[in-house]
């Protein structure tokens, strides 16, 4: 499988990354060359094979569902580029 | 007599205990190396005025018999860390100006131990990289330079590895007694590797991921980066611990690593595995892997031959897995709620604009891959695939432990390259990780250990991968290695006054 320009605009736009005209060019060569060294993958066979979900055989533990930290809205909103009244600010979103 | 920056983790420990000197002077020497060693730029940031206040409260545990393994040791933090109020970025622009108001799980129980920190060290950004060129911060050079056939060192730069490059790089320099890295698929090890040092990933799950900046989630792991595997064992035993923030860190007693060290390993069980062995491998490392198996062999291993039959599939199974979990992973930089905001005409514009201005290259590239393996109609012909293979990849492990104690391997398929060499070749830099990254893909803990030199008397690494959660095993292993190699070499200082 191999990607054209329109693929790699519409999958940087689902990735929210903006790329200009000048860029799409290499980045289709570049993304191609990985997907073809990638494609070596379709001679394993996997009939029956489970995919692996857990790293190590562990059960994910439990915890009684109730709220045991929190009340930090300052040091949350420390690092924002914007922020007024105590939320996010972000641009204006309704017209 | 030796200087207090040569000294060995545990030697500083020993030293600082019995009263030879305090933590304040060590750190003293450290941080005038470190002035003195700004052109590898293994430093984001230094912060001399907190290392110096952590020196005084150790000093203060060590007068009050208080002292653990760690205490009063300075130390560098991999920039990946979320330090409290101190330069957390991944070493990317779009986390500029980032101070963390938390403190990661590792580095809170290093401080609790009465560790040091010096600073925070570069590495590639987001971990992307095998070379440690992809940082925003610009990249580290390596403190190991080639040996000319005329006996001088080699003028150009060389790479530390990476993604923990600038880990590497504090230690071999002698800038940092020991550092803390973090293992994706080799950015422990390999860097460890080309820089003369040892390098530990421990089990996925033995250290806690909280407050550690997120790359790929099934797979980062934090470990040590040391000068002796002695010095690895009680680090590591500092960093790990269960913690209920982290719901894939492993409820298990953490054990005293450095009693694992016996340095008896009379009828331990060393697998081979022949598919390790690579076309174009360069000769000094297959040297030396056929020399890592004669001392094994010395020490009263069994040498017993394997097969890992999926080997040649883990490093493209990684390059979807790593870059579809980096993808989603890498979603909450959106201008918003830290680091860098980049204007735009509406909010998806910002967004877009901000995310672009942002990331640097390979780490574009790989959100990209991530986003279509993962996009609809090739979920199951990428990832899901990828994920089956990783299953096919972690049987081939357990079968061989049915026979084997544990694994030896070389670490990388070369030693340090010149800086500028591989960067405009994704596929021959990804290829670096070719030994590292299967026992990643599995969770397996594996330990990098310097074991000779190549040609131009560049370091070269030995690798041995153990069980899940038997990391003492592998450090037993480790320091037999160690002690077989006599590996004493030490870069020759080009940086700095000399």
């Amino acid at each position: 499988m191999s990607v054209d320009k329109r693929t790699v605009t519409k999958i940087a736009d689902l990735a929210r990354i903006a790329v200009g005209p000048d860029e799409l060019e290499p980045l289709v060569g570049e993304l191609n060359n990985i997907l073809n060294w990638i494609e070596q993958l379709s001679e394993v066979d996997t009939d029956g094979v489970a995919p692996m979900t857990s790293v190590v055989e562990v059960d994910l533990p439990w915890r009684a569902d109730k709220v045991t930290d929190g009340g930090y809205r300052d040091e949350v909103l420390a690092n924002a580029p914007g922020s007024e009244h105590g939320f996010f600010t972000v641009p204006k979103v309704i017209e | 007599m030796t200087k207090l920056t040569e000294l060995t983790l545990a030697e500083a420990r020993d030293g600082m205990v019995k009263g030879d000197f305090t933590s304040r002077e060590l750190t003293e020497q450290y941080l005038s190396n470190m002035e003195q060693g700004r052109e590898l730029n293994s430093y984001i940031v230094e912060t001399a005025d907190i290392a110096l206040n952590m020196a005084d409260k150790a000093d203060q545990m060590i007068r009050g018999g208080n002292a653990t393994g760690m205490t009063g040791i300075p130390i560098a933090v991999k920039d990946l860390y979320c330090t409290k109020d101190v330069h957390s970025a991944s070493a990317s622009h779009i986390l500029n100006g980032f101070k963390p108001k938390y403190e990661s799980t590792v580095t809170a129980n290093l401080w609790q131990d009465g560790a040091v920190m010096l600073g925070k060290t570069n590495m590639d950004e987001f971990a992307m990289g095998s070379s440690n060129e992809t940082s925003y911060y610009g990249p580290v050079k390596n403190p190991w330079r080639a040996t000319k056939e005329n006996g001088t060192l080699e003028t150009k730069d060389y790479v530390p590895g990476g993604s923990s490059g600038g880990s590497v790089a504090a230690v071999a320099g002698d800038l940092a007694v020991a550092a803390t890295g973090t293992d994706t698929g080799g950015s422990i090890r390999q860097p460890a590797a080309f820089t003369g040092l040892v390098g530990m990933k421990p089990t996925y799950g033995r250290c806690s991921r909280w407050g550690m900046i997120a790359f790929a989630s099934s797979l980062d792991q934090a470990g040590p980066i040391t000068k002796t595997v002695r010095d690895a064992a009680i680090m590591m035993e500092s960093m790990a611990s269960y913690d209920v923030k982290d719901s894939t860190s492993v409820e298990r007693t953490v054990p005293n690593y450095e009693h694992a060290l016996t340095g008896d390993i009379r009828g331990m069980k060393i697998g081979i595995p022949k598919e390790y062995r690579m076309d174009g491998m360069p000769s000094a490392i297959e040297k030396l892997w056929q020399q890592g198996i004669a001392w094994m062999k010395a020490a009263g291993a069994e040498i017993i031959d394997i097969s890992l039959p999926h080997t040649k599939y883990a490093l493209p199974t990684y390059y979807i897995v790593a870059p579809a979990e980096a993808s989603s992973n890498l979603a909450r930089y959106d201008g918003v709620k830290y680091g860098l905001r980049v204007e735009g005409d509406s909010l998806d514009g910002m967004y877009k604009n901000t995310r672009a201005e942002g990331f640097g290259h390979e780490v574009k590239r790989r959100i990209l891959i991530g986003t279509y393996v993962l996009s609809a109609g090739y979920y199951d012909a990428y990832y899901l695939k990828a994920q089956k293979i990783r299953t096919l990849i972690a049987q081939d492990f357990a079968k061989a432990y049915e026979k084997v104690d544990v694994i030896l391997t070389p670490t990388a398929p070369s030693a340090a390259f010149a800086m500028g060499e591989k960067s405009d070749d994704p596929i021959a830099m990804y290829l670096n990780d070719i030994f590292t990254v299967p026992a990643s893909l599995a969770g397996l803990p594996a330990i990098s250990v310097p074991a000779g030199l190549s040609q131009d008397a560049m370091p070269l690494g030995l690798h041995l991968i153990g069980r899940a959660f038997d990391e003492e095993t592998i450090l037993r292993a480790a320091q037999v290695l160690e002690h077989a190699a006599g590996f004493t070499a030490k870069p020759k200082v080009w940086w700095g006054d000399k």
